[in-house]
């Protein structure tokens, strides 16, 4: 399936080369997880935070959830501003 | 005790400065900066009076931890009835120019009365003077800036000034000291050039003393500052993308608006981004962002120093904008972008740079170009008054033709200086204004962030974020995450943002610090270096007691309940697109339960039982 893969602030330095800007357009096995691609791209734990699917905000519980097909991943790690 | 315990009394109208004791009952209960600024403004003017009339009165107020070793221990405010609201206006302000004024002695400036002609005041520790700013009056902050540090002959002079468009009466016009550092919001700097005074010219070289246990304050100071430097947003994440950092998360939850509100996420926010300004450029392998910068004594340091490419259309022919200067913050970059549909970064950076040239607010300037376009696109504004620019949604240039207008106040930009309520009530839409109490939003559409539609609306001074950033919560997950999509719990959330801030906003230190400390985290740093017992409950109540009093303010200059609403466009027109998409802002669900937990009136007024419990004047 096809999935949308978005890294944000500190973490883009784990974006593949492909990536245009924060995103990169992902083929990934059905039953993908958030926490698959997390560990995949070997994202460091203290750093993932917000981790949103189509803007919404996934609790740590959620992450081992499958993804959908044209689903959007998006993480960042802690931020704030204002 | 870290109070310098001295007031400088500046009455224009006489031309006379003059020394006083701070009030320290009003210092044990009101803190300082924010609170004590705003008790000695209630105490000394008709929260009915003009607000550009010689009965208004304009304070600088430093806090108890401005200019001690404190993190972020250099910030002041500026108090003042505000000329666009009509409301009490509080703009707070880092840079260096609040640290400097406690060096040399100084709690707090109350300017009163009007010069007959143009002045600054000129202080020296304990010698303050006016002195003549006819040769001043019609320039920059930047030309202001420049003179008054050639003629006192010493670089570390602090200087706060007006810009031509305070002068040409902006109603949203800032106070910018050290160049690029503003107190921003609800026209300070349009109070200030009513009364003829262009600049603040500040040399303090006593220093701040008088810790009360110095050992324990400097130790306290330390484990705090250690807080700040291991927590990833004030250590790593503030610093590397500053608050821009933002633009992308707040696009991806659905709570972006764009222009003028009608949309809820913006296709280019991307584009203007804290990520974005990392990127090289083409023409000169450059990013936007130089570097960070910190303000006096701060160890986030999110500041941004940025540079436009020296090819784009805004400054081609203006090398006096190609060197490095004050860069895009989330809100600014939110107002002037996402909001008038502008995805040019160096556009938006050069007209933050004319914001801060010539001292005017970027998110009441933005928010109300956004307006004038929406207006544009009705054919309510034509052509015929914008000298034949076309103000179209997404039009870089029809933003820095504004921007260059509102600086002087030139032509249409007088009505652009007019703020959004009453441009759209000059031409015929008053629905169209995006703003609470005649103040324009920032960047959070309540729509998807329901917490901001209450803070909004309740806010002291007109719709802002700074008074209750239950985004931090909602979006942020700090201190915990809540649904933003949810408006059970919001008033009480909204109720213990409100009183916490008021209190940071009352000490002298920055509120960004909140990302990472809590009052646990303040209270023995002000507790060891000021005198009495200064408690978390102390804090909290003292927060609680600033914010009725600013509220009792507001009520005594004829506001109500009735103002605490929001336009129609978010109460009624549903979101359209993301996680928020069909929602309208549940302000109706949440504005009772809110009332209550005041302990006020069903109709938004402080009671006499709230006034003898929190020991507030009649």
């Amino acid at each position: 399936m096809q999935i949308t893969f978005k890294l944000f602030a500190t973490l883009m330095r784990f974006l593949p080369k492909e990536a245009k800007r924060n995103v990169v357009n992902l083929d990934v096995a059905d039953m993908t997880t958030p926490n698959d691609l997390i560990s995949q791209y070997n994202l460091p734990p203290k750093e993932v935070h917000l981790v949103l699917v189509n803007g919404v905000y996934l609790y740590e519980s959620d992450r081992n959830k499958p993804l959908k097909n044209n689903d959007a991943l998006a993480i960042w790690p802690p931020v704030a501003g204002g | 005790m870290t109070w310098a315990r001295k007031i400088l009394r500046v009455n224009l109208t006489s031309g006379t400065v003059k020394e006083e004791a701070l009030n320290m009952e009003w210092a044990a209960d009101y803190i300082g900066q924010r609170g004590l600024g705003t008790r000695y403004l209630v105490e000394e003017t008709d929260p009915k009076c003009d607000a550009l009339g010689p009965d208004n009165k304009l304070i600088f107020a430093t806090g108890p931890l401005t200019g001690t070793t404190v993190s972020t221990g250099g910030r002041y405010s500026v108090i003042t009835k505000s000329p666009l609201t009509g409301a009490i206006a509080c703009s707070n302000s880092g840079g260096f120019i609040g640290a400097e004024l406690k060096s040399a002695g100084w709690d707090m400036i109350i300017f009163e009365g009007k010069s007959s002609s143009p002045v600054y005041l000129h202080v020296q520790n304990e010698v303050a003077k006016l002195v003549s700013a006819e040769d001043l009056w019609g320039k920059s902050v930047w030309e202001t800036d420049k003179l008054l540090h050639e003629k006192h002959k010493d670089p570390q002079t602090r200087i706060a000034a007006v810009g031509r468009s305070a002068e040409s009466g902006c109603l949203y016009a800032a106070v910018i000291n050290d160049l690029h550092r503003a107190a921003g919001r609800s026209g300070v700097g349009t109070v200030m050039a009513s009364k003829n005074l262009k600049a603040l010219v500040v040399r303090g070289t006593r220093g701040v003393g008088n810790i009360k246990d110095p050992v324990r304050f400097m130790n306290s100071v330390a484990e705090q500052k250690q807080v700040l430097a291991e927590n990833a947003v004030t250590g790593q994440g503030l610093p590397a993308l500053g608050t821009q950092v933002l633009m992308n998360v707040i696009n991806e939850v659905g709570a972006l608006p764009s222009r003028n509100m009608q949309d809820n996420q913006f296709d280019g926010a991307g584009n203007i981004s804290g990520e974005a300004m990392l990127e090289p450029r083409a023409s000169d392998g450059k990013p936007n962002l130089t570097t960070n910068a910190a303000c006096f004594g701060c160890t986030i340091a999110c500041g941004r120093i940025s540079t436009i490419d020296k090819t784009h259309f805004s400054v081609e022919n203006k090398p006096e904008y190609w060197g490095n200067s004050g860069g895009l913050e989330y809100e600014a970059a939110w107002a002037m972008g996402a909001d008038t549909g502008v995805d040019d970064l160096d556009a938006i950076t050069y007209t933050n740079f004319v914001c801060n040239e010539d001292g005017f607010d970027p998110i009441s300037f933005g928010a109300t170009v956004a307006a004038a376009m929406e207006l544009f696109e009705l054919g309510a504004i034509t052509t015929d008054q914008t000298d034949g620019v076309e103000l179209k949604f997404g039009s870089a240039k029809a933003l820095t033709w504004c921007a260059d207008q509102v600086a002087t106040g030139a032509g249409f930009g007088r009505d652009l200086g007019l703020g959004s309520k009453r441009l759209c009530e000059k031409y015929g839409h008053p629905d169209l204004s995006m703003t609470v109490k005649g103040q324009e939003f920032p960047a959070y559409d309540p729509r998807g962030i329901q917490g901001m539609g209450l803070t909004y609306a309740t806010s002291n001074r007109g719709a802002c974020h700074l008074r209750s950033y239950t985004v931090a919560s909602e979006i942020l997950g700090i201190p915990e995450k809540t649904d933003p999509l949810v408006s059970e719990g919001k008033a009480g959330l909204v109720k213990a943002f409100q009183d916490a801030t008021a209190a940071v906003d009352s000490m002298g230190i920055c509120v960004f610090t909140t990302f990472a400390w809590t009052l646990d985290n303040m209270a023995p740093q002000i507790d060891a270096a000021c005198e009495g017992d200064w408690t978390v409950e102390r804090l909290g109540e003292a927060g609680e007691r600033i914010w009725n009093l600013e509220r009792d303010y507001n009520n005594k200059a004829g506001m109500t309940g009735a103002d605490d609403t929001l336009p129609k466009r978010l109460l009624k027109d549903a979101a359209k697109t993301g996680p928020a998409e069909g929602r309208v802002c549940d302000l109706d669900k949440m504005l009772p339960e809110y009332y209550e937990l005041r302990g006020w009136t069903s109709g938004g007024e402080v009671t006499d039982d709230i006034r003898q419990k929190l020991s507030l004047p009649a």
